[in-house]
């Protein structure tokens, strides 16, 4: 029976949601241009998948097998639905931005998997800690690729300018390649590479092992 | 006619799912490492789009649109906050009937595409197209050569995708980047790739 | 422990139902008690663009320099419904409900433009859209229009601001767009928006002849008063802005309305 501790701590570096279980992509990539609407969606994102689990783990008993997954599906959309209204009344410019992305967060598979994987075998307060610490791991990902987002790419922090830029009488040349979400996946796939190197334990075997050149004298 | 070819056009490439708009991303790299399998979750994702845009059209034009319920004597009512719930709704039940359907009248697709069907109903491309489809408020024509277009874009983005890392399988990648790492960078250096049809117009 | 069956069909009925109803209670719930709060915002939002576009409101700052606030500053402006191709007002449709790119979807309120039209892709154009004037002593200080056009990625939304001698640009701003940022998406660039103010519209044609140029005329000649720099690396938004602004200030937009007010004036 895993510790409270190591279920919350665990996602974060150790079976991070985006960098080893694949889950969450989507919405890393065009939110993290701006930090601010990057911490919008990662509370967005601990808010519901910590709820879901709560109210998926309390329903777990009593749930049939064969509507299981859209009741799910139905608790995470209603969840969705309020964060996105409450975003609406309270934060109206960030919730334009946000439009399209605050409701893929019911097709975020984190959200699902960890719902079906975990609270619909565990305890209410174990699923919370669970969700809560899954949502941490991909907000750490997300944190990250927006602190390089978005002061290289247009030399501000939080919508203020650290860097004056060129287009704006200063010194600083904007990569605006960064501001692309191409960008996002290399910087995710360098973050891996630097889990990766931190943790071997997560390096995925080779399929093929590369036999040594043993015909390279010929070339010299 | 050129109207629908723009819109085919446009979804197929200009805005891709996966390579300008990046959804679906989960499935995208986790189902890409043969292309056998890419080309099988590519086509199912084709047909459940091809139907559920058009359905979730109709669903949001004739129910939840302000003035929607005016057929049933509620002009004034706005039901649009319900769009969310409504459209999983449809995909999830679309996907469980497709699935059915399958099973009892072409079994050897059924079959062969196993896994992936109940795989799709949490593809956020699906969702994301739906909700694309609403925010440009589209007619039912448009929304249907859209989920076509746009189903057909996923399956080939992935299936490229699935291209390259097969050839990827004999390189010499970094053992930190080995395997996930290099595949985002490669998705990376594809959505690049597909920026240089912006602005083409039919 | 009871041999409860969750399987049951019984069971299976009541946690669909019990489920169902305890969402759309909360979800409705909250929709119903926000939403006044959404739609004031969406009103405020609107007006800071339009304030913003006339360059009465800073980019991002919710009072002007003399500390008056959004609303203070939007009741001096008359808002009115007018009829594209008369020039007309018309008052049987009301300002504050009449939503024009609404009405641009509908068959009975707009019209197809062919592609000759439509140098700025808009496919179809209302028949009737909205006017912002803001009169000071009885006299037109600034008329804003809503303008809109394609770029390169999707369609730009915004608001052109004219001077009280209606051929003058007092400023223009978008308030939504999808260009790249950096390239395209220098259209917010304050420095840029900069230039807007004291363009010239009308040539001696009476067409709009706004330009973007990639080199200005030399200054102080007639040519350089209507050119405005073009976007570095953006030729698609470029072209797009020129089109818009030339679209909505001609006759296919609110050309017959602004010849009219001038005229009236």
């Amino acid at each position: 029976m895993s510790t409270q501790k190591e279920v919350l701590v665990d996602p974060i570096f150790n079976n991070n949601p985006i960098a080893l279980q694949v889950l969450g992509i989507c919405s890393a990539l065009a939110v993290t241009i701006s930090m601010s609407q990057t911490l919008v969606m990662c509370a967005a994102v601990i808010f519901v998948t910590t709820m879901s689990n709560v109210a998926v783990s309390l329903v777990r008993n009593r749930v049939p097998t064969s509507i299981r997954i859209i009741v799910q599906m139905t608790i995470i959309a209603s969840l969705v639905i309020v964060v996105d209204q409450v975003l609406q009344a309270v934060a109206y410019d960030i919730s334009k931005s946000l439009s399209v992305f605050v409701g893929l967060i019911i097709t975020n598979c984190i959200v699902m998997g960890r719902a079906e994987a975990f609270a619909m075998q565990n305890g209410p307060y174990l699923s919370a800690l669970d969700g809560f610490g899954n949502a941490l791991g991909y907000s750490v990902i997300l944190i990250g690729v927006a602190l390089i987002r978005e002061p290289l790419g247009s030399g501000t922090f939080m919508g203020y300018e650290i860097m004056p830029t060129v287009s704006n009488g200063g010194w600083y040349y904007t990569n605006g390649m960064l501001l692309l979400s191409p960008s996002a996946f290399f910087i995710i796939g360098l973050f891996i590479w630097a889990i990766r190197a931190w943790k071997p334990e997560q390096v995925e075997e080779a399929e093929y092992e590369i036999a040594p050149n043993e015909q390279y004298q010929e070339a010299i | 006619m050129e109207h629908f070819l723009s819109i085919f056009v446009r979804a197929v490439f200009i805005e891709n799912m996966a390579l300008t708009f990046f959804l679906g991303m989960c499935t995208f790299i986790a189902i890409s490492k043969k292309i056998s399998t890419a080309i099988g979750l590519g086509i199912a994702v084709v047909v459940v789009l091809a139907i559920t845009v058009p359905v979730n059209n109709l669903i949001f034009n004739l129910l939840l649109r302000e003035g929607a319920l005016a057929w049933a004597g509620f002009p004034e009512v706005d039901l649009s906050f319900l769009g969310f719930l409504s459209y999983i709704g449809v995909i999830a039940a679309m996907v469980q009937i497709l699935e059915m359907v399958l099973d009892r009248y072409v079994p050897a697709l059924y079959n062969a595409l196993g896994v992936f069907l109940p795989l799709i109903t949490v593809n956020c491309a699906i969702l994301g197209a739906s909700l694309i489809m609403v925010e440009q408020d589209q007619t039912f024509a448009e929304s249907v050569v859209f989920g076509l277009g746009a189903g057909v874009g996923w399956a080939l983005a992935i299936t490229a995708l699935a291209g390259v890392r097969e050839k990827l399988k004999y390189s010499d990648v970094p053992d930190g980047l080995r395997g996930l790492g290099i595949t985002f960078i490669s998705v990376g250096l594809l959505s690049l790739c597909f920026m240089s049809f912006g602005g083409i117009d039919i | 422990m009871s041999s409860f069956d969750k399987d049951s069909l019984s069971n299976t009925f009541i946690v669909a139902i019990g489920i169902c109803l305890v969402c759309s209670i909360v979800v409705s719930g909250i929709a119903v008690a926000l939403k006044p709060t959404q739609q004031a915002n969406k009103l405020l939002d609107q007006k800071q663009n339009i304030l913003r576009a006339a360059g009465l409101l800073g980019q991002d700052s919710n009072v002007d320099d003399q500390g008056r606030n959004v609303d203070e500053l939007f009741a001096e402006f008359d808002v009115r419904v007018v009829d594209l191709d008369s020039g007309e007002y018309r008052d049987d449709l009301d300002p504050d409900s009449f939503d024009p790119i609404r009405a641009a979807k509908d068959p009975d309120m707009s019209r197809p433009l062919s592609d000759s039209e439509d140098p700025a892709t808009l496919r179809r154009r209302e028949n009737a859209s909205i006017v912002y004037i803001k009169r000071s002593e009885g006299e037109i200080d600034k008329v804003v229009i809503p303008v809109r056009g394609y770029g390169l990625w999707g369609t730009l939304f915004g608001y052109l601001a004219l001077d009280s001698d209606l051929q003058t640009i007092s400023g223009l701003g978008f308030y939504s767009h999808k260009e790249t940022p950096g390239l395209g998406g220098e259209v917010d660039n304050s420095s840029w928006k900069a230039s807007w103010p004291g363009t010239q519209l009308y040539n001696d044609q009476g067409e709009p002849d706004v330009r973007l140029v990639k080199r200005r005329s030399p200054a102080g000649s007639t040519a350089a008063q209507y050119e405005i720099d073009a976007l570095s690396g953006a030729t698609f938004t470029t072209r797009g802005v020129e089109n818009l602004v030339n679209f909505w200030t001609g006759e296919m937009g609110f050309g017959p309305y602004l010849k009219r007010l001038k005229a009236s004036a």
